[in-house]
C-alpha cells in the first residue's frame, strides 16, 4: 500500500472482550477518496469501523492524517475529524431533529459556518427541514438515516465512516442518499470508508475496495476492477 | 380563610419537595439515572454547611461555599462510585445509587453523629400577614429560590451548548461520543450540577426539619413522587407537581376527616398513581414515540 493515505490501518487486530474478530487488517483511505469495505455477515466490517473509532479494543497501526489514533477514546477520534455513522443510526431519540444536528457541531466555535452547514443539511435532506422540531425518535427510518449523516456532516469531518447506510431503506431513498454522498465528496473532498450491503451502489461510489473474510483482508484493488472480478460478482453482486 | 392558609402552607411544603425533585430531574436528564442517593448527598452537603457555620462563617456565605463544594462532590461521586455502573443496565445503576444512599448515610452518622442539629435559617424568621393569611419569609424565600432555579435550569438545558451536550449524553452516550462529546466529563458535570441543586434544597429545609442523617428520607419520597408525577424529564413539571402534592396533602388532611395527619402521606402517592394510570408520561413529560 502506498504511504500517505488519510487513514491507514495495518496489522490491526481487534475484538470484544475475549473474542477477537479482526486478525490483521490492512487498508487505506486516500484523502478525498472513497474505500468500500465488502464482506459477508460476521466478517468484521462493523468491527473494523469500531476499531477505528475506538469503540472496541484494538492493536496494530491505526493512523489518521499521519497521527497515531490507536489509543484514543471515541470522542477524541471524533474530534480529529472522523465522523462515524453507526449501524442503527445512533439517533438521539428524545432530542429534536434540529438538536440532533447541532449535537454534531457542539464542539465547533465557528458559529456562522455551523449555521451554513445546518442550512446545507436541510438543502440536501428536505424532509429534515420539514421535521426540524419533531422528536428524532418519531422520524421514519429513512429520515433517521439522513439525520445520522447530517449530524456527521455537522461536525465538519475529513473522513466519514458509514456502516450500512442503506439498511432497511427503500431503493429510491437509498439512491437519493448515495447521490448526496457523491455531492458531499465532490464539494468538500470528504473521504469515506463505506460498509454497504448494496455492493453495486457501493462500488459505483468507491474508487478502491477491499474484501474482508473472517477478520482478514483477502482482496483489494480499484473498485471498478473488483466489480469486474468473477468471485466478487458471484459472492456479492448476485450474477 | 383557613383554606387559603392551607394552600399557602401546602405551597411552602411543596417548594421543599420541589427543590429536591428538581435535583432528581436534573440528574436524570443529564445522566439518565434516577439517583436515589440524591437526598443523602444533599444531607452531606447540608452537614458541610453546618460545619462551616459552626466554624464562624455567616449562613449565606456558608451556603454559597457549600453549593460550590457540592459541584465538586457530585462530580467526584460520579467519577469514583458511579462510573463503573453506568455501562451496565439502568437497573444496576439504580441499585448502585441505593447503595450509595446507605454508604453516605452511614458516613454522615459517623462524622456528624445522630443528634439533631439546629441549622440557622437562611432567610429572616419573620412572617408577613396578608388578609388574615400568614406567610413566613422563609416559605416565600424558598418559593422564590425554587422558581429562580427552574428558570436557570431551563435556560441551561434548553438554551446552552452545555445543556444540549448533557441531554445528548443522557439520551445515548455511545452515539454522543461519536459526535466528539467527552461523555465522562459531561456525566461528572451533570452529577455536580444536581448535587449543587441538592445542597440548596438541603440548606433550605434544614432550619425547619433540624439536621440529622435521615433528614431528607421523607422528603425524598415526596420528591420522587413529584418527579414521577411531573414527568421525569420536565423541571417545570417536577416543581408544579411538587406544589400540587404539597397543597393536596394539606387540604386532604384538613378537610377529609378519616385522613387527618396519619394518612396524609398516602394522598400524594394515590394522586400520583391515578395520574400515571391516565398519563404514563406524567403531567408535563413528552410521550416517547420511537420507531425502529
Amino acid at each position: 500500500m502506498s504511504p500517505g493515505g488519510l487513514l491507514e490501518l495495518s496489522g490491526v487486530v481487534a475484538g470484544y472482550h475475549r473474542s477477537q474478530v479482526l486478525h490483521g487488517v490492512d487498508l487505506e483511505v486516500a484523502a478525498g477518496g472513497v474505500t468500500a469495505l465488502l464482506g459477508a455477515n460476521g466478517a468484521g466490517k462493523t468491527t473494523t469501523l469500531r476499531a477505528i473509532s475506538g469503540m472496541v479494543w484494538r492493536r496494530g497501526t491505526l493512523r489518521f492524517g499521519g497521527r497515531d489514533i490507536s489509543r484514543l477514546r471515541p470522542d477524541q477520534v471524533a474530534r480529529l475529524g472522523i465522523a462515524h455513522v453507526p449501524q442503527g443510526r445512533g439517533t438521539l431519540a428524545r432530542l429534536s431533529t434540529a438538536e440532533n444536528l447541532l449535537v454534531g457541531a457542539v464542539r465547533r466555535r465557528d458559529r456562522s459556518a455551523v449555521l451554513a452547514d445546518l442550512h446545507r443539511c436541510y438543502d440536501l435532506f428536505p424532509p429534515l427541514a420539514q421535521r426540524r422540531d419533531a422528536l428524532a425518535g418519531s422520524l421514519s427510518g429513512g429520515e433517521q438515516q439522513m439525520l445520522a449523516i447530517g449530524r456527521a456532516i455537522m461536525s465538519g469531518p475529513r473522513l466519514l465512516l458509514l456502516d450500512e447506510p442503506s439498511l432497511g431503506l427503500a431503493p429510491q431513498v437509498t439512491q437519493r442518499m448515495f447521490e448526496v454522498l457523491r455531492q458531499l465528496r465532490a464539494e468538500r473532498g470528504l473521504a469515506m470508508l463505506l460498509v454497504e450491503q448494496s455492493v453495486g451502489v457501493a462500488l459505483d461510489l468507491a474508487d478502491t475496495a477491499v474484501v474482508l473474510e473472517t477478520g482478514r483482508i483477502t482482496l483489494h484493488g480499484p473498485a471498478a476492477e473488483l466489480a469486474g472480478m468473477d468471485e466478487v460478482r458471484r459472492a456479492y453482486l448476485g450474477s | 380563610m383557613r383554606a387559603v392558609q392551607q394552600v399557602i402552607d401546602g405551597l411552602a411544603a411543596g417548594s421543599i419537595y420541589g427543590a429536591l425533585a428538581l435535583a432528581l430531574v436534573l440528574a436524570h436528564r443529564a445522566t439518565g439515572v434516577v439517583n436515589f442517593a440524591q437526598g443523602q448527598m444533599a444531607v452531606v452537603s447540608t452537614f458541610f454547611a453546618w460545619s462551616l457555620v459552626q466554624a464562624g462563617l455567616g449562613v449565606i456565605p456558608a451556603v454559597a461555599v457549600t453549593v460550590a463544594a457540592s459541584l465538586l462532590f457530585g462530580a467526584t461521586v460520579e467519577r469514583v462510585a458511579m462510573r463503573r455502573f453506568e455501562r451496565e443496565s439502568p437497573m444496576i445503576a439504580i441499585v448502585a445509587t441505593v447503595g450509595l444512599l446507605l454508604l453516605l448515610n452511614g458516613l454522615s452518622s459517623l462524622i456528624w453523629g445522630y443528634e439533631l442539629k439546629a441549622f440557622p435559617p437562611t432567610f429572616s424568621s419573620a412572617t408577613l400577614r396578608a388578609g388574615g393569611a400568614v406567610v413566613s419569609i422563609t416559605a416565600l424565600g424558598t418559593f422564590l429560590v425554587l422558581v429562580a432555579a427552574v428558570l436557570v435550569l431551563y435556560a441551561l438545558m434548553m438554551r446552552t451548548r452545555l445543556g444540549l451536550a448533557l441531554r445528548a449524553v443522557a439520551d445515548n452516550p455511545d452515539s454522543s461520543a461519536l459526535s466528539g462529546l467527552p461523555v465522562g466529563h459531561l456525566l461528572m458535570v451533570g452529577w455536580g450540577l444536581a448535587a449543587g441543586l441538592g445542597a440548596i434544597a438541603g440548606c433550605l429545609v434544614a432550619p425547619k426539619l433540624y439536621l440529622d442523617p435521615n433528614m431528607l428520607a421523607g422528603v425524598l419520597v415526596y420528591a420522587l413522587a413529584a418527579a414521577v408525577l411531573g414527568g421525569f424529564d420536565s423541571p417545570l413539571g417536577a416543581v408544579v407537581a411538587a406544589w400540587i402534592i404539597g397543597v393536596s396533602e394539606n387540604l386532604a388532611a384538613t378537610y377529609i376527616d378519616f385522613i387527618g395527619n396519619d394518612l396524609r402521606i398516602s394522598v400524594p402517592l394515590l394522586l400520583t398513581v391515578l395520574v400515571l394510570l391516565l398519563r404514563p408520561q406524567g403531567l408535563f413529560g413528552r410521550r416517547e414515540v420511537v420507531r425502529v
